[in-house]
C-alpha cells in the first residue's frame, strides 16, 4: 500500500463525522462502501477541500462510486444528504423496516411455492388435492421402477405435460449441463510434448549445470473458456415454454464446473431484460419470482426485431467479448412486420462466435419456415435446433460440444430457397 | 513540480492542449495527492488515453504505456530475459573455456541480459521524477492479469526470481482505462479512484476542438460540434466520440469545407460513423434533418 501521511485534522471533527455518515447512507442504498473508502473519502475532502460544492461533490464521487450505474443513486444520496442530513435519516429510517419487511414476506413466498403451486393447479382441474410431498414421492417409485416413464417423460412436449411429469420435467431439466468447448487462448503453460519451445524453462534448466542445455523445455498454449449468452422469449406465444426453459437456463447458469465463463441470460417480449442476476439465486423458484417481477412482459407480445437492436446496442459490446456463444430461445413469431430483424440478427451474429436458435415450433415434423420472422433470421444462425422436451435440450448439450452442429438449418434453408425459387 | 489545486490541474492540462472540466480535474487532482491509481471508464474516444498522455506532458514526466490484449502475461509485461544473448554468452564461456560456474550464472542473470517491459520500466527509478504508468484497455486482459496488477500496484514493487525484488523509489502515477466490454473485478477498482468520462456537453467540446483543430474557422467548428452534438442524441450502434469529431474537422478542413452541407456529410460521414448500419441510417435526408436541427439549436444559442 501506499504510505499517507497522517490525518491531522481536529479542526474537522464535524466533516469526518459527516462523511462517515453520508457514507452509511449510501451503503445503505446498495453501494458498497467499506471502512477502507471512507477513509479514502476522508483524504480527499482534506486535499480537496469543502470550500466548492462542486468539488466536494466530485471528490466524494471518486472514492465511493465504481461503476455508471451508482452513478444516479450517489448523486441523488449526495443531493438528499447534504441538504438535510436528519432529514435523509428520518426517510431511511421510515423506508427501512418496510422494506426489510418485503423482502422476507418475498422469500416465505419463493419456499412456498411449489407448495402452493400444486395445490392452485389441483383445484383448478377438479382433482382431488393431494399434498405436493406426497404426490412427489409417489411418482418418483413410479419412475424408478419403471424405465419407460422416464423415457418417455423425455420426449412429451412441455405444452402437453400433466402438473405431475412437469414436477419430474424440471428434476430432470435440473440436471442437464451443457458442456462447452474451450478455446485456445494466448497464455501458454508448461508441457512436457507442448509445440512451442518454452526459453525461459531451458534457461533455468541449463544453469543447473552450468550452462549445459540438457533438454528444450515445451510449453502448449492454454485452453480457456468463452461465455454463453441466452436471449429467451418470454412473450404469449411461448409461454408454456418460457417457464421450463428459465428452468433449464437456472440450471445451466449455476452448474458448476461445466466450464462457462460466464452466463448472461436475457428475457424478452415487448422489451430486453437483464434477469442475469437473478438466475444467480439458488432457490431456483425464488430466481424465477425474481425474474417474473422483473421482467414486466410476460405473455405479451413479441417485437424480436426492437429487442435484439436494444441488446445490440447496449449488452452486445460488454458481454459479448472474448468468444461469447449465443443461445437465442424463440419461436420467431414476431408482432411487427420483421422489418430490420435481418440485419440485426447479422449483427449478432457478427459480434458472437456462435449463434444456436432453439425454437419449440421445429416440434412438428412439418414445420416450414413461413413466418417473415423465421425466414429472416435463419440464414443468420449458425445452428436451428428443437426445443419442445427434455430430449431436444438434451441434444442440445451434446450438440454445444461439437463443433460443428447445424442442426434443421440446411433443411430449412433449401425450404425457404424452394419457396423463393 | 505538480498542481497546487483543482484549479491549477486544470489550467496547467489546458495548457498542453487538453480541456477536461472540473469534475475531471478533480479525481486527476486528488489521483496525484493520495497517490491512489485513477481507473477511467468511458466510450471509446472519449479522451481517456490522452489524459494520460496530457498528464505527462504538464508534468514534464515519462510516459509509458502498457496496451492490454487477450493473453498478455508477465513476459510481455513485466520482465523477460534475453534468452539469445544468454545463449551466446553461454557458448563464448564454453569456446574460452572458462569453467567457473558461480560467475557465469551470476552474469547470464544480471540487468545486462534483462528486458524491461512497460510495468518493470514503471517501477525503476527515473531522472526527472516517478513516470506516468497508462495501462490502457484493462477490459481486454484476463483476470488473472488483472489479479497481478492487484498486486504490483499495491506495494509498487516486483520480484525477480533471479535478481531480487525492485522496489519503485517513489509510486509512478497510474492510469488505468477501460472501454467496458467486460467488468474488471471490484477488488481493482476499491484500490482505485474511479471516473466515468462522458462525451462533452456543447461549449466543451467546442473548447476542445477549438484547442486541437485552432485552424478551423469559428462558423465551422460551431457547425461541426453542433452536427455531433445532435447526432448522439439519434439512435447509433456507436455514437462518435471526441476523437471522432476531431478527426473529422481535420477532414473537412483538408477538404477546404467553409460550411457543412447535406452533401459534403454524406461524404465525410466515414470519419465520425464506424458502423455500415450507422451510415446508411443517417445519409441523405435523415443528414439534411440532423444538419438544420442542429443549425437552428446553435443559432438560438448565440
Amino acid at each position: 500500500m501506499a504510505v499517507y501521511a497522517k490525518l491531522e485534522i481536529p479542526e474537522k471533527g464535524e466533516i469526518v463525522a459527516n462523511i462517515t455518515h453520508f457514507a452509511r447512507a449510501l451503503r445503505k442504498s446498495g453501494l458498497p462502501v467499506g471502512p477502507g473508502r471512507i477513509a479514502d473519502a476522508i483524504r480527499a475532502i482534506d486535499a480537496a477541500g469543502f470550500s466548492n460544492k462542486q468539488d466536494f461533490f466530485w471528490a466524494l464521487h471518486a472514492c465511493f462510486v465504481s461503476r455508471p450505474d451508482q452513478r444516479e443513486v450517489f448523486a441523488q444520496v449526495f443531493r438528499l444528504y447534504w441538504r438535510d442530513p436528519q432529514y435523509l435519516e428520518h426517510i431511511m429510517a421510515i423506508l427501512m423496516p418496510a422494506a426489510r419487511g418485503l423482502q422476507e414476506e418475498h422469500k416465505a413466498k419463493a419456499a412456498e411455492r411449489r407448495a402452493a403451486e400444486a395445490l392452485l393447479d389441483g383445484t383448478k382441474n377438479n382433482d382431488i388435492e393431494t399434498p405436493e410431498s406426497e404426490r412427489e414421492t409417489e411418482f418418483d417409485i413410479d419412475a424408478s421402477m419403471t424405465f419407460s416413464v422416464k423415457e418417455n417423460i423425455r420426449n412429451i412436449d412441455f405444452e402437453q405435460m400433466t402438473m405431475a411429469e412437469m414436477a419430474e420435467a424440471k428434476r430432470l431439466i435440473s440436471k442437464i449441463t451443457l458442456p462447452v468447448r474451450p478455446l485456445a487462448s494466448r497464455r501458454t503453460r508448461a508441457a512436457n510434448h507442448g509445440q512451442m519451445a518454452d526459453w525461459r524453462a531451458t534457461m533455468r534448466g541449463a544453469m543447473r549445470f552450468g550452462g549445459d542445455i540438457q533438454k528444450l523445455a515445451k510449453k502448449q498454449r492454454q485452453i480457456r473458456w468463452p461465455n454463453l449468452v441466452v436471449l429467451c422469449d418470454i412473450s404469449g406465444s411461448m409461454s408454456s415454454y418460457s417457464r421450463v426453459i428459465l428452468h433449464f437456463l437456472h440450471a445451466a447458469s449455476n452448474a458448476k464446473g461445466t466450464g462457462w465463463a460466464q452466463v448472461h441470460a436475457f428475457t424478452f417480449g415487448t422489451e430486453l431484460t437483464n434477469i442475469t442476476r437473478h438466475l444467480r439465486n439458488r432457490d431456483v423458484d425464488e430466481a424465477l419470482n425474481l425474474v417474473g417481477t422483473q421482467a414486466k412482459d410476460w405473455k405479451g407480445g413479441t417485437r424480436i426485431g426492437d429487442c435484439l437492436h436494444s441488446f445490440n446496442r447496449d449488452w452486445s459490446r460488454r458481454i459479448m467479448g472474448q468468444g461469447a456463444v449465443v443461445l437465442l430461445i424463440t419461436d420467431g413469431l414476431d408482432r411487427d412486420d420483421s422489418q430490420g430483424l435481418g440485419a440485426e440478427m447479422e449483427r449478432l451474429r457478427l459480434s458472437a462466435k456462435k449463434v444456436i436458435w432453439l425454437n419449440p415450433l421445429l416440434r412438428w415434423d412439418g414445420f416450414a419456415p413461413k413466418a417473415r420472422g423465421i425466414r429472416e433470421m435463419l440464414p443468420h444462425v449458425d445452428s436451428f435446433r428443437a426445443g419442445h422436451n427434455i430430449e431436444s435440450l438434451q441434444s442440445l448439450a451434446d450438440a454445444l460440444s461439437k463443433p460443428e452442429d447445424i442442426g434443421e438449418k440446411a433443411r430449412l434453408m433449401t425450404m425457404i430457397r424452394k419457396n423463393n425459387g | 513540480m505538480g498542481f497546487k489545486s483543482i484549479q491549477d490541474t486544470q489550467e496547467q492540462l489546458a495548457n498542453v492542449g487538453y480541456v477536461c472540466g472540473r469534475a475531471l480535474a478533480t479525481v486527476v487532482f486528488l489521483s496525484l495527492k493520495l497517490g491512489r491509481p485513477l481507473f477511467l471508464e468511458g466510450e471509446a474516444g472519449v479522451g481517456k488515453t490522452e489524459i494520460a498522455k496530457a498528464l505527462a506532458a504538464a508534468l514534464e514526466r515519462r510516459l509509458i504505456r502498457l496496451q492490454c490484449y487477450e493473453g498478455l502475461d508477465a513476459s510481455s509485461a513485466v520482465y523477460e530475459w534475453n534468452f539469445a544473448a544468454q545463449m551466446i554468452a553461454i557458448r563464448t564461456a564454453e569456446a574460452t573455456g572458462s569453467k567457473d560456474r558461480d560467475a557465469l550464472n551470476t552474469e547470464l542473470f544480471s540487468e545486462n541480459y534483462l528486458i524491461r517491459r512497460p510495468l518493470l520500466e514503471a517501477m525503476s527509478k527515473q531522472k526527472d521524477g516517478p513516470p506516468v504508468l497508462l495501462i490502457d484497455e484493462l477490459d481486454r486482459t484476463d483476470e488473472p492479469f488483472e489479479a497481478f496488477l492487484l498486486e504490483a500496484l499495491s506495494d509498487f514493487q516486483i520480484t525477480i526470481p533471479e535478481l531480487g525484488t525492485i522496489k519503485a523509489p517513489e509510486p509512478p502515477i497510474v492510469i488505468i482505462t477501460s472501454n467496458r466490454t467486460r467488468e474488471v473485478h471490484d477488488a481493482l477498482k476499491r484500490r482505485c479512484l474511479y471516473h466515468w468520462v462522458d462525451y462533452p456537453d456543447f461549449e466543451r467540446e467546442l473548447e476542445i476542438l477549438n484547442a486541437q483543430v485552432p485552424e478551423a474557422s469559428k462558423n465551422l467548428s460551431h457547425e461541426i460540434v453542433g452536427f455531433v452534438q445532435r447526432l448522439r442524441d439519434e439512435d447509433l450502434y456507436k455514437k462518435p466520440g471526441m476523437a471522432e469529431t476531431i478527426d473529422w474537422a481535420k477532414c473537412l478542413l483538408a477538404l477546404d469545407v467553409i460550411e457543412l452541407s447535406p452533401q459534403v456529410i454524406a461524404d465525410t460521414l466515414g470519419a465520425i460513423l464506424k458502423y455500415q448500419d450507422d451510415i446508411t441510417r443517417i445519409t441523405g435526408p435523415e443528414a439534411k434533418r440532423i444538419l438544420d436541427d442542429a443549425k437552428a439549436t446553435s443559432g438560438m444559442s448565440e
